[in-house]
């Protein structure tokens, strides 16, 4: 099938609303990430009809070259993939966390979480990228219920009282009772809605890469903290581990610029000599790092999910963790309403989501931003407090274990879903 | 034709019809108070007619009749929950409103402008008859509910809900409702037509219903939502056979 990507502006041509092919959803996801395609499932699973609209082709999407990230899928994370059916094809690739290890630059403060110290399994899971697309994609092919209208262009997104049309430019509209902005940091859908987003840049970018290595990583994740902001080794399935390497906005054309050899020897010189020999795999990517946050996630029709609700630094591994959240809640509330014969796009349903996101997320946001200032900074008074403090943390058993169940996603009032009980 | 339509009442809904879909306008009472009710509703209406559960139409091939339907608030719920649905109102401008609502949300909703009485007259038959929140609006309650029986099939089953005649009720439903908090528009509730339960089942048995079962509705004020309770003291809501 051929379709004209040339824009149009709707109304421009008077025959075009008859021509539209029209269609009803009872949601409209824009943007098939990985938050959109997983609340794609849930909602489909719970027998409502999703349309979900990319700008980019999915197949594109699971190209190995697409994302090298690798994501810390926490404990509740993992438990919500169960819920989804989503885990048993992400299991395969997942390796177990069983101790993270944090140290400050070239001081021998060490703050150190065990496993053992919550006595639950593994702190969480490092599942690269391309795999959690697979799974959804997968998944989400199966499903009748999901229709995925990718490429495609949004033209114009009308909410009302009494429902919603989303407008693609190839002339073809889904009427949904609800939207979900799921299209990430630079959310077209947020910015259409009018929805301000405070923001932070850290003016830091995130390097990531995958390296080989030559001594078993025993499921031990490193984060350390250099002068130039975090340094992160993460353990994958067999001897490789993902690198985040953050670096100031500044230098990072520089190191992406660098020839193989010269960035093997950087990041060689970064890892040391632990795991052996290192080689690093030839393809690097680089992500703008930054803290935002929406003004408020819901509007007429309209509930902001994951990046596009929230953005934070990747030094606690905890962005995609935090949109599954919204999910769990989001997908909740939704099948809460549907079950009831409510209409699920209706101010009230959606208020339930903002009021049992909001907390969280801005905790979560305050967390990670204090943890990266205090980090990414070397005046030595700073130096010298958070040495202390990383040991006292070390010790002070209650406040570690907040930190530990941060990590694996366990804390206050949550969605079922994040237990791994069907709805 | 008889009524017990209080024409006085009638005029009071209509006056506000357009604004019964505004969480935040006069009707933003019942909107908080609906959960709780199409809670109810689901599960007891589901158990007496065998419905599937756990799915999104459990009320699939069900008839239902919603008496004193508003705009909708309950109706609306009912056909997404797959039943065919009829609304009756004695105001036109509140049925108005319901059509054009349900019209916009996508629903094939049977509205009509016309009291329960006179379809009882014209014979027609519901597996499910709803009378929420109208019980205390009327003028002669049994002749409503001998309306009520006629409307329901042998086999079927009616939901009431209304307010208890308790100081109570009072005192939360007419002084703080209407009064303090400003949520409905004053003199909708008049006190004296509130119903004690036993009077309630006294009625709803007289009109050949069997076995009338109670539950609360209890506000609570931290998760400002309404609950499902046993404390019958201010609304409550049952289901009898038919
Ligand atoms: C270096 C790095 C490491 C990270 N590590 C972790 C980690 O270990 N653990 C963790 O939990 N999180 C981690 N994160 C965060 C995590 O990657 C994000 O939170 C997550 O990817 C957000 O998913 P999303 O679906 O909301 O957005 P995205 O992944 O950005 O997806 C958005 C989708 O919307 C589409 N789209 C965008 N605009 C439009 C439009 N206008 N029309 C249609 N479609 C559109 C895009 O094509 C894309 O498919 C990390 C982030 C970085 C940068």
């Amino acid at each position: 099938m051929t379709r004209s990507s040339a824009p149009t502006r709707p109304g421009a041509d008077p025959q075009r609303a008859d021509r539209a092919q029209t269609s009803r959803a009872d949601v409209a996801i824009i943007g098939g990430g990985l938050v959109g395609l997983t609340t794609a499932v849930g909602l489909a699973q719970q027998g409502l009809s999703v349309c979900v609209v990319d700008r980019q082709p999915l197949p594109a999407t699971l190209d190995p070259a697409f994302d090298g990230r690798a994501t810390a899928v926490a404990h509740a994370s993992k438990l919500l993939f169960e819920a989804l059916d989503l885990w048993p094809a992400m299991d395969a690739h997942a390796q177990p966390i069983l101790e993270i290890r944090v140290s400050d630059g070239p001081s021998l403060m060490h703050l150190h979480f065990d496993h053992d110290d919550l006595g639950d399994g593994p702190l969480g899971f490092l599942v690269e990228n391309r795999y959690l697309r697979q799974a959804m994609a997968d998944k989400v092919a199966g499903l009748d219920a999901v229709e995925v209208v990718a490429p495609e262009a949004v033209e114009t997104i009308e909410r009302s009282e009494a429902g919603a049309r989303v407008a693609l430019a190839s002339g073809r509209v889904i009427e949904a009772a609800l939207v979900l902005a799921c299209d990430g940091r630079g959310s077209a859908t947020r910015s259409r809605a009018g929805i301000d987003i405070m923001r932070w840049s850290y003016d830091q970018m995130g390097i990531v890469a995958t390296i080989h290595h030559e001594l078993p990583h025993a499921g031990i994740a490193h984060e350390r903290f250099l002068p130039d902001g975090p340094f992160a080794i993460l353990p994958l399935r067999g001897n490789r581990s993902s690198l985040v390497w953050t670096v100031p906005t500044a230098k990072e054309p520089a190191i992406m610029g660098l020839g193989p050899r010269g960035f093997e020897a950087e990041v060689r010189r970064r890892v040391g000599d632990f795991l052996g020999q290192v080689t690093v795999e030839e393809r690097r990517w680089s992500y703008p790092l930054s803290l935002h946050l929406a003004d408020r996630i819901t509007d007429t029709r309209l509930a902001l999910v994951g990046d596009a609700a929230h953005g934070i630094h990747p030094i606690a591994g905890q962005g995609f963790n935090l949109g599954l959240r919204d999910v769990a809640a989001l997908i909740e509330v939704i099948v809460d309403a549907r079950r009831l014969g409510l209409d699920i796009g209706s101010a009230e349903v959606l208020g339930r989501y903002a009021r049992w996101r909001r907390a969280d997320t801005v905790v979560l946001a305050a967390v990670t931003d204090g943890l990266n200032r205090l980090f990414s900074n070397d005046v030595t008074p700073v130096r010298l407090a958070r040495d202390i403090g990383l040991a006292a943390v070390d010790r002070i058993g209650p406040l570690k274990t907040f930190f530990m169940r941060q990590a694996r996603g366990s804390i206050g009032n949550r969605p079922r879903l994040l237990d791994g009980q069907a709805l | 034709m008889g009524s017990t339509v209080e024409r006085r009442e009638v005029e009071a809904f209509g006056r506000i019809a357009g604004q019964w879909w505004d969480p935040d306008g006069p009707m933003a009472p019942l909107h908080k108070l609906n959960p709780a009710r199409l809670t109810f509703i689901r599960d007891r209406v589901g158990d007496h007619c065998a419905c599937p559960r756990g799915t999104t139409a459990p009320f699939e091939g069900l008839r239902i009749l919603d008496v004193g339907c508003g705009g909708g608030i309950v109706t609306e719920p009912m056909a997404r929950l797959g039943a065919r649905v009829t609304g009756l109102d004695a105001s036109s401008e509140v049925i108005g409103a319901a059509r054009a609502h349900a019209q916009a949300m996508g629903l094939k909703i049977d509205y009509r402008n016309m009291t329960a009485e006179a379809l009882a007259e014209a014979g027609e038959q519901f597996d499910v008859v709803l009378a929420l929140e109208i019980l205390e609006h009327v003028a002669d309650v049994d002749a409503f509910v001998a309306a009520l029986r006629a409307l329901t099939r042998p086999g079927g089953a009616v939901v009431v809900s209304t307010l208890n005649r308790t100081a109570k009720a009072f005192a939360l439903g007419i002084v703080a409702a209407e009064y303090v908090l400003g949520w409905v528009d004053r003199g909708t509730h008049d006190w004296r037509k509130f119903i004690r339960p036993d009077d309630l089942a006294a009625a709803l048995t007289d009109a050949g219903f069997c076995h009338p079962e109670w539950r609360g509705l209890s506000y609570d004020p931290l998760g400002d939502r309404w609950r499902l309770s046993n404390d019958l003291s201010v609304n409550y809501m049952g289901i009898a056979a038919g």
